[in-house]
């Protein structure tokens, strides 16, 4: 059984002609940029009917990342919820195991798609911007994989939080620039990415991280990344013959999450629901765009952004620092308009037990990312049936975090 | 005929001076920029996030928001700079979310009461003209389009659909104030675009030195000149006025010379 037919009224036929989804998405980008985004939307659409790219694709995902990723019932950690759930209520919890990918995150699905993309545009040097280092290492991967110089924007501050990260992707052979603009992290790294790409258009391919940024990026990252929906749902489909009540995702950019929710859109019997990040609280310091941003426009498209009365972009701050950016991909925002996703946010604090307690109760140590999912989840299964069940994307591993992790919990290691 | 529209009709070529507002004594400077004979105003409207900005204008942002500048400020200093200036025209630079974050409606009312004759937007392309576009050409502001290296010829009539008041062609496919253009591909692009536009055309990005200036003035109607000021402010901070307007008027100079 495969997903839904399109039908006019699906959840699922988003953007329109022009790359935006209802108000949000569209193509702000200086005119030096605008010719190769229109470039690289018909480069796509080819590529979107190539039998040849999907199967290159497909193979790649198979033999080097490691796909299909497992579906797997998590049964003490929904005994640990039932413990302190009221009676009869505790969903099963189960999770998409994206963690064990190559690279160790759902990112490495996107950076296939893309590099394939920029090897058949001819484009001969890549340039990515990464946060906690993940999307960094995913691309630095990609590029040792098919022998093309790699050239990192990261933030010199989460240079500093992810040492781990920035010498991997050294090991890979990309070169990792720091940025000192601005606050030095995510956002200040998207903006030199941009002035490297406008300035290096003739033979450079960026490969933006999360599914956010100019049209067709957004949708592109989304179709490479619902490569974790498509198989969840089978997956479900042939283990227990049922889809999920729930699912859940975390979103800094909201990759995994559109990822892991779109095959399902139009499932209607099926919720959703995504995880910002609510940093220090809502109240305070926090990356959570949909709670607490309003519409404007940023990196290429109209989406949800943490910004003053005058639109001036605020900093973001999660001590994950895969969530800590100001906005969020614009499909969420359109999501959030519709009513079809609900989104909700989870503190530090909260991710940081979430973490813990994945850890003693499954054996799995997750990314600081998943976490916060992983807390909603908590929250959410003590509320619904024992016999419902919540599907929850693992999108990375937490190797890269047990530094940040350990001094959190005021460990020296 | 509009204050930008007799800038470019006057004999010499029209020098085009930036700077961001906020950043040093902008009133001062601005009438510094109008006595070394500047013909065109362009004044940044800092933003957090500057995509196409190079080191010298970031920091000018920085400058500038870190002092607390606001959207109601740029319209004070523009109101006032008209009173003080009533022929210059003053246009105003900037990235697309603070000009619509109350509306585009909102902003191009603004402009016109602070007596702004035009508005050049980085970030939105014509495909999203929608956003920006049909308000101010209602209210009377002219949307100044830009053309870049990139924009070939077929896409050329996208741009020039809507733009008014003149054509800003970016020399150099890049950030401000890196590096200049070679001049042969200048000529070739400027003799490009007026085969497809009355439009006057300035040329801008990395323009410096008088001589590149005046070079530029022979074959363009116009040349932007904006980290080079941008710099002396930084350099001279609140008593730039001095500097900024010694080095308008070398650039003022040669330019006439050029054609000369």
């Amino acid at each position: 059984m495969t997903t839904a037919e399109l039908t006019p009224n699906s959840f699922r036929n988003q953007p329109d002609h022009r790359g935006h989804f209802g108000q949000f998405g569209g193509r702000y980008v200086a005119e030096t940029l605008m010719p190769l985004v229109l470039d690289l939307e018909r480069e796509y659409r080819a590529a979107k009917q190539d039998p040849a790219f999907a199967a290159q694709f497909d193979d790649l995902l198979e033999h080097y990342v490691g796909r299909p990723s497992p579906l797997y019932y998590a049964e003490r950690l929904t005994e640990e919820v039932r413990k302190n759930a009221p009676a009869g209520k505790g969903a099963q919890i189960w999770f998409k195991r994206d963690e064990l990918n190559h690279t160790g995150a759902h990112k490495i699905n996107n950076c296939i798609g893309q590099i394939l993309l920029a090897i058949s545009m001819g484009k001969t040097r890549i340039i990515a911007e990464t946060g906690a280092g993940q999307h960094g290492v995913a691309t630095a991967t990609v590029c040792a994989r098919f022998g093309l110089p790699c050239f990192i924007y990261m933030g010199a501050k989460d240079i500093e939080r992810q040492q781990p990260n920035v010498f991997r992707m050294r090991l890979l052979g990309a070169e990792v620039i720091p940025v000192t603009s601005g606050a030095g992290t995510l956002k200040d790294a998207m903006n030199e990415g941009l002035r490297d790409w406008v300035a290096n258009v003739h033979d450079t391919f960026y490969i933006i991280g999360t599914a956010a940024g100019p049209h067709p990026y957004p949708e592109l990252v989304r179709d490479f990344q619902s490569v974790i929906g498509k198989e969840a749902r089978a997956q479900m489909l042939s283990r227990i013959n049922r889809l999920p009540d729930l699912l859940v995702a975390a979103i800094g950019g909201g990759s995994n999450a559109i990822g892991l929710f779109h095959p399902f859109l139009d499932d209607k019997d099926v919720q959703m629901l995504g995880i910002e990040a609510a940093g220090h609280g809502l109240e305070k310091e926090h990356a959570a765009s949909l709670a607490g941003g309003r519409p404007g426009i940023l990196h290429g498209n109209k989406t949800y952004l943490l910004q003053d009365d005058d639109g001036q972009i605020a900093e973001a701050h999660s001590i994950s620092a895969g969530l800590d950016y100001p906005g969020i991909g614009p499909e969420h925002s359109w999501l959030k308009e519709i009513g079809r996703v609900r989104y909700d946010s989870v503190t530090d604090t909260e991710a940081l037990a979430a973490f813990q307690l994945l850890c003693r109760t499954e054996g799995i140590i997750p990314a600081l990312e998943p976490a916060h999912a992983i807390a909603a989840v908590e929250r959410e299964a003590k509320k619904m049936d024992r016999d419902q069940i919540i599907l929850a994307n693992l999108c990375g591993r937490g190797d890269k975090d047990i530094f940040t992790v350990a001094e959190a919990l005021g460990t020296k290691i | 005929m509009s204050r930008l529209s007799t800038a470019f009709s006057k004999p010499h070529p029209a020098l085009v001076a930036f700077i961001t507002a906020g950043d040093g004594d902008t009133a001062a400077n601005l009438d510094a920029l109008v006595a070394g004979g500047a013909d065109v105003i362009e004044l940044g409207m800092p933003f957090t996030d500057p995509m196409a900005d190079g080191p010298a204008i970031q920091e000018a942002n920085i400058r500038s928001l870190n002092a607390g500048t606001t959207t109601a400020d740029i319209f004070a200093l523009a109101s006032a700079f008209r009173k003080r200036h009533p022929d210059t025209p003053l246009v105003l630079m900037g990235y697309a979310n603070p000009m619509t974050i109350r509306g585009g409606d909102w902003f191009a009312s603004e402009c016109n009461k602070a007596g702004v004759d035009g508005v050049i937007c980085v970030d939105i392309p014509p495909e999203e003209d929608p956003e920006l576009g049909p308000d101010l050409r209602s209210a009377g502001i002219d949307l100044i389009r830009l053309a870049t290296p990139t924009t070939d010829t077929a896409r050329l009539p996208a741009v020039l659909n809507g733009a008014s008041g003149f054509l800003y062609y970016v020399s150099v496919a890049g950030i401000t104030g890196l590096q200049v253009a070679a001049q042969t591909s200048i000529d070739e692009a400027v003799a490009r675009l007026k085969a497809h536009t009355d439009l006057p055309i300035a040329v801008g990005f990395g323009v410096r030195t008088p001589e590149q200036a005046a070079n530029i003035a022979r074959v363009a109607d116009g040349v932007v000149v904006g980290s080079a000021i941008v710099e002396l402010v930084a350099q001279h901070g609140v008593n730039a006025a001095g500097p900024v307007r010694d080095y308008v008027a070398s650039l003022k100079s040669a330019i006439i010379s050029a054609r000369g």
